[in-house]
């Protein structure tokens, strides 16, 4: 018997931090300009002593107004979807379960697009209309995973493989709203089709963003984590679950919330990134273990590094002009969705 | 939750009331219904019966009897439409689930895993209800399931695969989480099913044992006459939801009885235990 920890569980998570950093660093220097690691130690022990001024104007501004914030919002887009996929395939009883599989990133991005749209005739303070977004993403997610959670339901139980039909058709009906409205308004929208279908991290937010974005990161996930021993009971099912003591509607709730919450907040900065959330989820589980109290966190970080990666190839791959990272991701992921759904029938 | 405090958990702090019935189940009745405007489509009429702790009761019936509903209602897991069911003096079903997984463990047919897991982690799942949500397990919850699993004799199979052990093993892993959850009453639902005739009676052997040694009222769901003779103090019989007796297995077990409930010939004689033994007699046979 080797139970979890907190000792075992905070080296796992220093690991992946390290691997985090040992990721940025790259993404920091790679791009369109080549940065010098010399010249990047360099800037960043001067920001650290506080020296800004003396930090190259060149470089500087790549760094911190460009390729920085970029990272910043990969890792907190990897790192909410990636901890939403675990929250629905535990929730859902379903290992190929995924905000995008699922469709409820498409279902943010409607909730999104809508939000733009509807935007300018509300005339709301400006620190608002920046929120509507991820307001309207994370109602768009939550109605969708609840019209899958209906559509899967087979005489009272899930069904996972009419859960991940429904899932799919629901996807590519939203899909195909979202292409009728970006083709008849697109006025106060200066971002593309491909951007909300495929995701990208090019735009740059206000400072505001960011911070929300971080805030609504650690209370949402940090309320999936207070439920972490609950969804490892719920794997056998909810019957078992609560004869064991968990109090199955209220973990329901909690995790259907947040995780959507996550959703949107992701999808609202980045449009929909395919397969973040499955595969992140997996490659943990076979690392460190399907426990949750390791599961979340290092599925957080797990996802941080997998977006601020895929991100780094979208930018450098046909440099200067770059691909949409959704794109980079689902290269690696459909495969890999297919690999486990042939394993799972085998 | 003000009651927990007030409530023995220790198995030998309840033993106080001893002579006491510790489960008490009061004309309890429940109806199933698709819709509420259409009349049901299966009712359970009232029933009662009363367990002391230690003692092994077997809910015994053919199919679509109201077994399982009834031990749905003993769980907590269904509220009974009139009548209560107390547990040490509390009605199990306005319990939180977290209290009631505290006093009443439920071992039901089988057990299905989304994501493989080695049988030490599935038994401390029944340390769950212990324990506040987010904490690390403690030493007293190892103990606690490695004693679990070596009292169902399965010490050997901790680290073993969840998947990848036999149903008879399984079974036994099963049953240890149940124990690691410390309750007052075990709930068992036709745990032989996927049984064979060893691992049935090794199964029902530890019960027995376990069910003397740590004074538990144990509720078995059965269809196996013979295992329920063997084994029970006490026999509820059902019949198309319906109780039809309470009682020992001998004054139970009558010949024209069980054949009215079974609907099968049968003969009933006196076992080599001491207990009522049934075979089963072709329909056919002049």
């Amino acid at each position: 018997m080797r139970p979890l920890t907190l000792r075992r569980l905070l080296l796992q998570c220093l690991l992946l931090v390290l691997i985090l950093f040992i990721v940025v660093v790259i993404a920091l220097k790679f791009g369109a300009v080549p940065v010098s690691l010399y010249a990047l130690g360099r800037d960043v022990l001067r920001f650290l002593l506080g020296q800004t001024s003396q930090i190259s104007s060149d470089y500087g501004l790549i760094i911190w107004n460009i390729r920085g914030p970029r990272i910043l919002l990969a890792i907190f887009v990897g790192a909410s979807l990636s901890v939403a996929g675990t929250s629905f395939q535990a929730l859902l009883r379903n290992p190929l379960a995924d905000p995008y599989v699922l469709g409820v990133s498409s279902g943010a991005s409607v909730g999104a697009i809508l939000a733009l749209i509807a935007a300018p005739y509300l005339s709301l303070p400006s620190t608002l209309t920046a929120l509507l977004t991820p307001v309207g993403a994370f109602l768009g997610a939550g109605a969708t995973i609840a019209a899958v959670y209906v559509l899967g339901r087979r005489e009272g139980q899930i069904d996972s493989t009419t859960l991940l039909l429904g899932g799919v058709i629901t996807g590519s009906f939203l899909s195909a709203i979202i292409t009728l409205l970006m083709g008849t308004v697109t006025s106060g929208n200066n971002r593309g089709m491909v951007f909300w279908l495929m995701g990208n991290l090019s735009t740059s937010f206000q400072k505001s963003v960011y911070w929300f974005l971080g805030i609504g990161f650690f209370v949402a996930a940090g309320a999936i984590y207070t439920t972490a021993t609950d969804l490892n009971l719920l794997l056998a099912g909810e019957k078992e679950a609560m004869h064991l003591g968990v109090d199955v509607r209220r973990v329901r709730l909690v995790v259907y919330i947040a995780a959507s919450f996550l959703t949107g907040l992701a999808v609202s900065v980045s449009g929909s990134i395919a397969y973040v959330g499955l595969i992140v989820p997996h490659v943990m589980r076979l690392i460190f273990g399907s426990d949750h109290r390791t599961l979340l966190p290092t599925a957080a970080f797990g996802g941080a590094i997998a977006v601020v990666f895929a991100d780094t190839i979208a930018r450098t791959v046909v440099a200067p002009t770059e691909i949409a990272v959704g794109a980079v991701t689902a290269i690696v992921g459909a495969p890999l969705f297919i690999y486990l759904l042939r394993r799972r029938l085998a | 939750m003000s009651s927990s405090s007030a409530f023995a958990r220790n198995p030998s702090d309840a033993s106080r009331s001893n002579s006491e019935a510790r489960l008490s189940v009061e004309q309890v009745s429940y109806a199933y219904s698709a819709n509420p405007a259409q009349a049901p489509l299966f009712t359970l009429e009232a029933t009662s019966f009363q367990a002391k702790p230690g003692e092994i009761v077997a809910i015994l019936g053919p199919n679509a009897s109201g077994k399982s509903t009834l031990l749905k209602l003993i769980a907590g897991a269904l509220a009974p439409m009139s009548g209560r069911i107390l547990l040490n003096g509390f009605v199990t079903h306005s319990l939180t689930p977290r209290t009631r997984a505290q006093r009443i463990a439920v071992v039901q047919q089988e057990s299905t895993l989304l994501f493989p897991a080695r049988a030490w982690e599935f038994v401390l799942q029944g340390r769950h209800a212990h324990g506040r949500s987010l904490r690390f397990e403690s030493e007293d919850d190892v103990l606690i399931a490695k004693n679990a699993l070596a009292q169902v004799g399965a010490a050997e199979l901790s680290d073993r695969w969840m998947d990848q052990i036999s149903g008879g093993e399984k079974q036994r892993v099963i049953l240890a989480r149940a124990l690691a959850q410390q309750p007052l009453l075990l709930l068992l639902d036709e745990p032989t099913l996927h049984l064979d005739i060893a691992a049935q009676v090794g199964l029902l052997d530890s019960l027995r044992r376990l069910a003397a040694a740590n004074r538990y009222t144990v509720v078995v769901v059965t269809h196996e006459l013979n295992l329920a003779a063997e084994y029970s103090d006490q026999v509820v019989l059902m019949q198309r939801g319906r109780c039809l007796r309470v009682g020992p297995p001998s004054s139970i077990y009558q010949r024209e009885l069980l054949e009215q409930v079974f609907q099968t010939p049968l003969s009933v004689e006196l076992g080599a235990s001491g207990r009522p033994r049934v075979t089963v007699l072709s329909a056919t046979q002049p």
